[in-house]
């Protein structure tokens, strides 16, 4: 090798080691910012969490402001939201992965439900005003707010069982078949629970996502500010990504920090909430042994 | 001596790929018929046209009539659940559920709406037994399926089966995953089975075949090159590649 | 053995039925959500398209639906969204495949481990949360650089925009670039190369379809993002370029209006379908691209 190769060669190393810098520092960028946001947001925070707040209404005064109806307005929501969602959206996966047939229409329901994954949330909102809330006038409510939610989280739901059931082995579909089961039989004996772990899995981070959502509820009319316990899905409400907004944009300073103890009961809710998920897959998991 | 089986001029195809050409065969009540032939021939294919398994598999084709119990298994009295559950199977690489040993051999009862919880440990009980597995099982039969070894698990597998009390037991290559020992434990198995059932199995293995089954079927390229009883077939084969294929000069 | 008596196939077959007619329905649900959204933006905006017409909409350089004398020119709101667009992507798009590289091709499996969750975890946070930042943290390190710079400002949501859609970018074109088989990679390492010209010559040049789609995927969620351009971006529509002002997103003015009590069925309140159609619009088209880039990919293999 000559003495220009060689050099070309060094040149060429270095760029890579320089690259090799340059990608980690974009890797750590995105890690770095979570730790600032973390910190900047209990820093802020941390001073005004107290039990008072988690039981106080909100109030004029930063002080004596309080979570509690909004946190109860999350909690019936996300309840509601789930309890609608989850059925529809596991029968669907049912539906597509194993007894539809593999024909046009079902490849359009399928292109239909990768394509609601895409929508805006606050496009999902304005259904939810026109159809839920005028529609069938349910109102500015806790139940119209949740069919808006559940129809949000909907397709992230089926995509996640569907996954989970197209990892059922054959091996045991067809055992089971050839028992002289029919395909229902088949679905509940072996099929959802093998799935069940992915299921799960896939449901709760949907669930985590309506949790964090602000955006079509503000549409759907959920209310700035509530002073009273909301006590059943009839009730008006507001939920605590709303409050936090709120909060966030009163002009007195304080209400900034309100709005981080605040934030942090929310990521203490969806931190439970994605544990939740870790241990049931943990616990549920069913391997095969090879 | 009465076929339960009567296959008629049966062909098969896999979309434009005929796989099954023109197949005739009576199988015998509480027999071991084997089916023997190199690998692609349609054996695994043959089996699975006999308690409808090949209804999974899309763009298939079948003609030609299978007859059982006076029926044809493809007409439309006849059920396919209905008929699984009297044509058990057995696959090639052990398939318990991940379930308790237990809860593996009742499923299928259970799916059929048997409950009665005596009734249950009694089949358990005697279906292990019947498999040679009790003994070795009997403290754990309701931990999971999936702690036994590959032999044992396929002789739950073979449980599985027979615990729907069928009339014929279907197994493709059931010992090509197990160990000798295994494979001697289930080969005795058939043999002791065959006064209750009637058993189709399909093998690579000559002396497999030779050992345990009563008729053995050649298979070649889709066709059933000879069809007779196994001492026939292995003493006195009628045609040249039968011949070829037993001797090891095939191919 | 005792012969058991098995269930009659009357009971089963009719099970099976309704369980095939309940599954059918719950299929079609997606179709009717789909037929609501068409339906319940269409409607409104029809009625809206009576009064004002789709030109000015959609070539009128003022939004001032509420305040006399109205006008209805959408694309104030449009540049806003755009602004947060460009700002966001310069943001996510380098940054997030950065990531993708160092985590698919660098990184040694066990840093992997450690910082892909990490990603993830940046993917899940609430985008109040993001909003929150922009507002309380962003803007006030802008404002020291740039003292001019309007509290709320479109410099601070881009940015904040960008970092929640690094994940998004990242974690596509990783798995994309991880699909690359090693024989391809080996290939070139064969011939002496090195990893960054393995990356820039092999694996980026294979994965790019879903790297591309990766990208477009984080604009229409850039577009469609909305708690963050709603508390960090301001709510005044203007056709500007520059950064440092209070503008005004498509998704903020839904916000804006649906906070505010506008009645019900008046023209101010149809602006909210028309602008909404908008956006499904563009989102939607954003979202067909960005799929048959992926199919591109697939179909490569
Ligand atoms: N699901 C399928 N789709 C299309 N063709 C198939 C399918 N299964 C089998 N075949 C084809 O049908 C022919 C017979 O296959 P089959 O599995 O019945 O052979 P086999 O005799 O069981 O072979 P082996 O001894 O290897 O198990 C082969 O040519 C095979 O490629
Ligand atoms: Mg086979």
């Amino acid at each position: 090798m000559n003495n220009e190769e060689l050099k070309r060669l060094k040149k060429r190393k270095m760029l890579n080691s320089v690259m090799h810098g340059i990608f980690l520092a974009c890797t750590l960028f995105g890690v770095i910012v979570l730790a600032v946001l973390m910190i900047d947001i209990l820093r802020k925070g941390l001073p005004w969490l107290s039990f008072d707040f988690l039981k106080n209404f909100p109030s004029r005064f930063p002080k004596k402001s309080g979570i509690y109806p909004a946190l109860l307005g999350s909690l019936w929501v996300i309840l509601l939201t789930a309890i609608i969602a989850f059925p529809i959206g596991v029968g669907t996966a049912i539906y597509l992965e194993e007894y539809a047939e593999d024909n046009r229409f079902t490849e359009f329901i399928k292109l239909n439900i990768a394509n609601l994954a895409g929508v805006p949330s606050i496009i999902y909102g304005m259904l939810g005003l026109a159809v839920f809330v005028r529609l069938f006038s349910m109102g500015r409510t806790i139940l119209a707010a949740s069919f808006t939610m559940a129809i949000l989280i909907l397709p992230i739901i089926i995509i996640a069982s569907q996954e989970a059931i197209k990892s059922v082995p054959s091996s045991l579909k067809q055992a089971s078949y050839a028992l002289g089961t029919t395909k229902w039989q088949t679905v509940t004996g072996v099929i959802i629970p093998y799935a069940l772990p992915g299921i799960l899995t896939g449901s709760i981070l949907a669930i985590s996502r309506a949790l964090g959502e602000a955006a079509p509820l503000i549409v759907v009319g959920a209310l700035a500010y509530v002073s009273f316990i909301p006590k059943g899905p009839f009730d008006q409400f507001t939920v605590l990504p709303i409050q936090i907004f709120n909060w966030a944009g009163m002009p007195k300073k304080e209400f900034q920090d309100v709005a981080a103890a605040g934030i942090i009961v929310l990521l203490v809710i969806l931190l439970g909430v994605n544990s939740v998920a870790i241990i049931l897959r943990n616990k549920y998991q069913i391997r095969m042994k090879d | 001596m009465e076929p339960i089986l009567s296959i008629r001029n049966l062909n098969f195809y896999y979309g434009e790929h005929k796989a099954l050409k023109d197949v005739n065969m009576d199988i015998y009540k509480n027999n071991v018929t084997a089916f023997i032939g190199p690998s692609g021939c349609g054996k695994s294919t043959f089996l699975r046209t006999l308690n409808r398994m090949n209804d999974f598999i899309e763009n298939v084709k079948v003609e030609g009539n299978i007859i059982y119990e006076g029926k044809d298994i493809y007409s439309k009295e006849m059920e396919p659940v209905e008929l699984r559950r009297r044509i058990g199977m057995v696959f090639q690489k052990p398939n318990p559920f991940p379930k308790t040993i237990y809860e593996n051999i009742v499923y299928g009862l259970r799916k059929n709406g048997v409950n009665k919880k005596e009734v249950l440990d009694e089949v358990v009980e005697k279906t292990l037994k019947a498999v040679a597995l009790y003994d070795e099982v009997k403290d754990k039969i309701h931990k999971s399926a999936l702690e036994l070894s590959g032999g044992q698990q396929q002789r739950l597998c073979i449980a599985r089966a027979i615990a729907m009390q069928p009339d014929v037991v279907l197994m493709d290559e059931p010992t090509s995953a197990l160990d000798p020992i295994s494979t001697m434990k289930i080969e005795e198995l058939v043999l002791e089975l065959k006064k209750d059932y009637t058993i189709i199995i399909v093998t690579h293995s000559m002396q497999q075949a030779a050992r345990i089954s009563d008729y053995t079927a050649f298979f070649l390229n889709g066709e059933v090159v000879e069809y007779d009883e196994t001492s026939k077939i292995f003493s006195n084969p009628r045609d040249k590649r039968t011949e070829d294929y037993i001797t090891g000069r095939f191919g | 053995m005792r012969r058991i008596e098995f269930e009659g196939k009357e009971r089963m077959n009719r099970l099976e039925k309704a369980v095939k007619i309940i599954l059918t329905t719950l299929g079609l649900i997606s179709i009717f959500t789909t037929i609501g959204i068409i339906f319940s933006l269409f409607e409104e905006t029809f009625m809206f398209f009576k009064e004002v017409s789709i030109v000015e909409f959609l070539t009128g350089t003022k939004w001032t639906p509420l305040i006399e004398p109205t006008h209805f020119g959408v694309l104030p709101l449009v540049a806003g969204t755009m602004l947060i667009v460009v700002i966001a992507g310069l943001i996510s798009i380098p940054l997030g495949l950065g990531s993708a590289i160092y985590l698919s091709e660098y990184a040694p499996k066990k840093v992997r481990k450690f910082l892909k969750p990490i990603l993830e975890v940046l993917a899940g946070v609430p985008s109040i949360v993001y909003g929150y930042f922009a507002l309380t943290a962003i803007t006030p390190l802008i404002r020291n650089i740039f003292p001019e710079t309007s509290v709320y400002n479109a410099l601070s949501a881009g940015i904040a925009v960008g970092i929640m859609t690094i994940p998004l970018v990242s974690s596509m074109s990783e798995d994309a670039m991880m699909a690359v088989p090693d024989s391809l990679r080996n290939g070139a390492y064969a011939l002496g190369a090195t990893k960054l010209e393995v990356t820039k010559d092999v694996v980026i040049p294979t994965a790019m379809s879903s790297i591309v789609a990766s990208f477009i995927l984080a604009i229409s969620r850039a577009v469609g993002e909305t708690m963050i351009v709603a508390m960090a971006a301001g709510s005044t529509p203007k056709l500007t370029i520059n950064p440092l002002e209070s503008i005004q997103t498509m998704t903020g003015y839904i916000v804006q209006i649906s906070m505010g009590d506008v009645p019900y069925g008046s023209l101010a309140y149809k602006t909210l379908f028309a602008v909404g159609t908008l956006l499904f619009l563009i989102t939607f088209i954003l979202n067909v691209i960005s799929r048959h880039f992926v199919r591109k990919y697939r179909r490569a293999y």
